[in-house]
C-alpha cells in the first residue's frame, strides 16, 4: 500500500505539534531555572537550619513559676505544662473551628526534661490553678507565699518570672544572687538604675540569665543575618518596624476575673516598690497601661522589635533616640501612649557599600505604633541594593537604583517589582523569584503552616537553649548584655516621650548622657496626668 | 447533515481537540522540567465544600506522588488528544483532572477567589474546558485527524 501525503498528514500532523510544545515547554522551564540559579548564585544566601542543642540529660530540672497570669501559662505550656481548663477551652474551640492547631501543637511539642515544682502569684486563683493542673501524685506543686521564699526553698533550680515590669529586676537579681536560673520577660527592669544592678548580678552569678526574647529562635531571623553580612542588600540607611494592634486585647484591656478581690489577692505584694494606691482591680489585670508597673509601647512591645533587628544586625544601643504621640485612641485612665514613634539613630552604623567608600554609613531605625489600627504593616529594611521584608518568612526585592545589580536588571534578567529571593522556613528550598502566584500563598501565611506539617512555637525553642545551658554550659542567644541593651533602648524610648527631648547615649561612659536637674528614674517612674501626660522641662 | 458540514463539524472539533491537547501538554512539560513545582500551595489553599478533601492532598507524605500524578495526567492528556489515539481514555482524564481543578477552588458566591485574572458565577474557563471534553469524548476525531486515520486508510486498502 502507498500512503498519499494528504494522508501522512492527516495521520501524523500531530507528531510535530508534540515535538514542538515538548521542545518550547522544556527550554522554557529550564531556561527559567537557569535565571533562577545564576542570581541564587550571585546572592548566595545560605538558610539556616535550626539550631542543635543538646538535650537536658539526668535529672529533671526544677522550674519555679512567678507570675501566673496570661504569659506565665503560655511559658508554662513551652515547658510542656497546660492548664486543664486551656485543655478543655482549646477541644470546645476546635469543634467550632477546626482549623485551630493549638492544641495540635502543644500535643506535637518535643518533651522537655523539667519539672514545675512551686508557683508563686499574689492572686489565689491563679496560683490554684496551676496547683491543679501540674500536681501530680509524685510532685505535688507547692505554692510560695513570696520570691524569695520560693528561691531560698532548695525546691527549685530555675525560676520564669513572668511578673509586670517593676518586678522583674528585683525578682531576677535576688535568684542569681541565690545561683537559681533566671528566665524572665521582657522588658527585663523597669528604671535605668535596676538595669546596672541587674547586669552586675548577672555577671556575679554561676547561674544562666536569659531574657523572653524568642524571637531570636525564629529562622528566617537567622538567615537574614546571613543575607545582611553577605551585602545582598547594600548599605541599608531605614528599617521600619510596626505595631498595628485594633483590639482590646491588643491595647491591654485584658479580662478582669470574677474572682478578684482584696480576700484573694494580696495587693501590696502586687504593688511591690510602686506608689501605694488603695486595691484596683483595673490596675492589676491591667496593669501594662501605666507607667508605675509597665514601661508602655516602648518596654512592651518596641523591646521586641528592637531586639529582633538587633539579632540580626547587632548594632548596640543607638546613639541618640527621639520619641513622639500620645494617648489618641484608648482615653481610658491609661498614662502610657497608644500612639508611639520612636526614631533610634545609629550614625556610625553601617552594613557595607557597593558604592564609592565613605558615601554611606549611619542608619536611623524607626518604630512606628498604634493600638487604633490593624493593618499589617511590615517590617523592612531597606538598603542601596535591595529591601527586605522580615517576618517568619523573608522576601527580597532589588532596587532599582541598585549599583550592585545594576547589570541584572540592565538585562532584565532582575526587575524591582518582582523579588529575587524567598525563604520560608517551613518550605523545602529556597525560592528565587517567586511566582505571583507562590508570593500570594507566602503572604497568607500558607506555606508556613502546612509544608512543615509541625509548627513549632518559638517560645519552646527559646526555653528549651535556656534549660539545655542550664544543665549543659553554653552561652544562651539574650542574655545579659542582649537584654541590657533592649532595656536601655527602651527607656531612653520611654524618657524621649515623657520628656519631649531627645535622650543620647554615651557609648565611651556606657551611660545616657545626663540632662542637667533631670532624674531619668524619677521621670521613668514618674505617673503623669493622663489628660497632660508631657512633663516639660 | 450534508457532507460538507460534517467534514466542517469533524475539523472543528479536531481543531478543538488539538488545542485541549496543546493547552495540556504545554502545562505538564513546564513542570516535569521544573524541579521545584509543586501543586501544594494549590491544594493547601482549597476553598468551598470539598476543600477539606483537597487540602488533605497536601500533606508531606504524600505531595509528591501527587505531584508526579499531576503532570503524568497532564502529559497523557496532551499527547492521546494530539496525537489522536486513545483520544477516549485522554479526554476522560481530561474530564478528572478539570473537575479536581473546578472544585479545589470553585467559583461559588461566598467562596474567596485565588488569583483569578477573570470574573466568574459558578462557570470558569475550567469548567468550560472540561465541557468541551466531553464533545472530545463523544465526538472522536481521531479517524479525521490523527494515528486513526492512517490505520483506518491502512485497514481500507487491505
Amino acid at each position: 500500500m502507498k500512503w498519499t501525503r494528504r494522508e501522512i498528514l492527516k495521520g501524523l500532523g500531530g507528531i510535530p505539534i508534540l515535538g514542538a510544545l515538548w521542545w518550547a515547554g522544556s527550554a522554557s522551564a529550564i531556561s527559567k531555572r537557569k535565571e533562577r540559579s545564576e542570581i541564587l548564585e550571585q546572592l548566595n544566601i545560605e538558610p539556616s537550619l535550626p539550631a542543635e542543642v543538646p538535650p537536658v540529660t539526668g535529672e529533671p530540672i526544677r522550674v519555679g513559676i512567678i507570675g501566673f497570669g496570661i504569659r506565665g501559662e503560655q511559658l508554662c505550656r513551652s515547658l510542656g505544662y497546660a492548664t486543664k481548663e486551656w485543655i478543655a477551652d482549646m477541644k470546645e474551640e476546635m469543634i467550632e473551628n477546626p482549623n485551630n492547631k493549638a492544641l495540635e501543637v502543644f500535643e506535637q511539642q518535643d518533651k522537655l526534661n523539667v519539672v514545675i515544682t512551686g508557683v508563686c502569684d499574689v492572686f489565689d486563683y491563679r496560683a490554684n490553678r496551676a496547683i491543679n493542673s501540674f500536681s501530680s501524685p509524685e510532685n505535688k506543686v507547692e505554692r510560695f507565699k513570696t520570691h524569695q521564699d520560693m528561691i531560698r526553698s532548695g525546691k527549685v533550680d530555675a525560676v520564669v518570672i513572668a511578673t509586670p515590669d517593676h518586678w522583674h529586676a528585683p525578682m531576677s537579681i535576688d535568684a542569681l544572687e541565690n545561683n537559681v536560673h533566671v528566665y524572665v520577660e521582657k522588658p527585663m527592669t523597669h528604671t535605668i538604675e535596676e538595669t546596672y544592678r541587674l547586669k552586675e548580678a548577672a555577671e556575679k552569678s554561676k547561674a544562666v540569665f536569659m531574657v523572653g526574647h524568642q524571637h531570636r529562635q525564629t529562622q528566617s531571623f537567622k538567615t537574614a543575618q546571613d543575607i545582611v553580612e553577605k551585602g545582598v542588600l547594600g548599605h541599608i540607611s531605614i528599617i521600619e518596624t510596626c505595631t498595628n494592634r485594633n483590639d482590646d486585647n491588643g491595647a491591654w484591656n485584658y479580662e478582669i476575673h470574677p474572682e478578684a478581690n482584696e480576700n484573694t489577692i494580696d495587693w501590696d505584694a502586687f504593688l511591690g516598690n510602686a506608689p501605694k494606691i488603695p486595691f484596683n482591680k483595673n490596675h492589676f489585670f491591667r496593669w501594662r497601661k501605666w507607667w508605675a508597673y509597665g514601661s508602655g509601647l516602648s518596654g512592651d512591645l518596641m523591646s521586641h522589635d528592637y531586639d529582633r533587628l538587633n539579632c540580626v544586625l547587632n548594632f548596640g544601643i543607638p546613639k541618640s533616640i527621639m520619641a513622639s504621640g500620645g494617648i489618641y485612641t484608648h482615653n481610658d485612665g491609661r498614662n502610657v501612649p497608644d500612639v508611639l514613634q520612636v526614631n533610634m539613630e545609629f550614625p556610625d552604623f553601617t552594613t557595607g557599600s557597593s558604592q564609592v567608600k565613605n558615601k554611606e554609613r549611619g542608619l536611623t531605625f524607626i518604630y512606628s505604633a498604634t493600638l487604633g489600627n490593624g493593618y499589617g504593616r511590615p517590617t523592612v529594611l531597606m538598603g542601596h541594593d535591595g529591601t527586605m521584608e522580615l517576618g517568619n518568612s523573608l522576601t527580597i526585592w532589588p532596587d532599582g537604583g541598585s549599583t550592585k545589580y545594576a547589570e541584572m536588571l540592565e538585562g532584565e534578567k532582575m526587575n524591582p517589582r518582582v523579588p529575587i529571593y524567598y525563604y520560608d522556613p517551613g518550605a523545602n528550598v529556597p525560592d528565587a523569584i517567586s511566582s505571583a502566584t507562590s508570593q500570594y500563598f507566602a503572604d497568607k501565611g500558607l506555606l508556613w503552616t502546612y509544608v512543615d506539617g509541625k509548627r513549632v512555637d518559638s517560645t519552646f525553642l527559646h526555653m528549651r537553649e535556656w534549660l539545655s545551658c542550664v544543665r549543659n554550659g553554653g552561652t544562651v542567644s539574650c542574655g545579659i548584655k542582649e537584654g541590657f541593651e533592649e532595656a536601655i533602648t527602651a527607656h531612653m524610648a520611654g524618657l524621649s516621650w515623657k520628656l519631649g527631648r531627645r535622650i543620647d547615649w554615651d557609648e565611651e561612659n556606657y551611660q545616657i548622657v545626663p540632662i542637667e536637674g533631670i532624674d531619668f528614674d524619677q521621670v521613668l517612674l514618674d505617673s503623669p496626668d493622663p489628660e497632660n501626660p508631657y512633663i516639660r522641662v | 447533515m450534508t457532507e460538507t458540514n460534517t467534514r466542517r463539524l469533524k475539523n472543528s472539533i479536531a481543531f478543538l481537540r488539538v488545542l485541549i491537547g496543546w493547552h495540556f501538554l504545554y502545562e505538564g512539560v513546564t513542570k516535569v522540567f521544573n524541579p521545584d513545582w509543586t501543586s501544594f500551595g494549590y491544594l493547601a489553599s482549597a476553598k468551598g465544600p470539598l476543600g477539606g478533601l483537597f487540602r488533605a492532598l497536601a500533606n508531606e507524605s504524600i505531595i509528591g506522588v501527587v505531584d508526579v500524578l499531576n503532570w503524568l495526567a497532564l502529559i497523557i492528556v496532551g499527547i492521546t488528544l494530539i496525537l489522536g489515539i486513545y483520544e477516549r481514555l485522554g479526554a476522560i482524564v481530561g474530564i478528572l483532572l478539570l473537575a479536581m481543578y473546578y472544585l479545589a477552588h470553585p467559583p461559588f458566591p461566598g467562596v474567596e477567589q485565588l488569583n483569578v485574572e477573570g470574573s466568574y458565577w459558578f462557570v470558569n474557563k475550567n469548567l468550560i474546558e472540561l465541557a468541551a471534553c466531553f464533545v472530545l469524548l463523544y465526538f472522536p476525531t481521531g479517524d479525521h485527524f490523527g494515528i486513526k486515520y492512517l490505520l483506518n486508510q491502512k485497514s481500507k486498502s487491505e
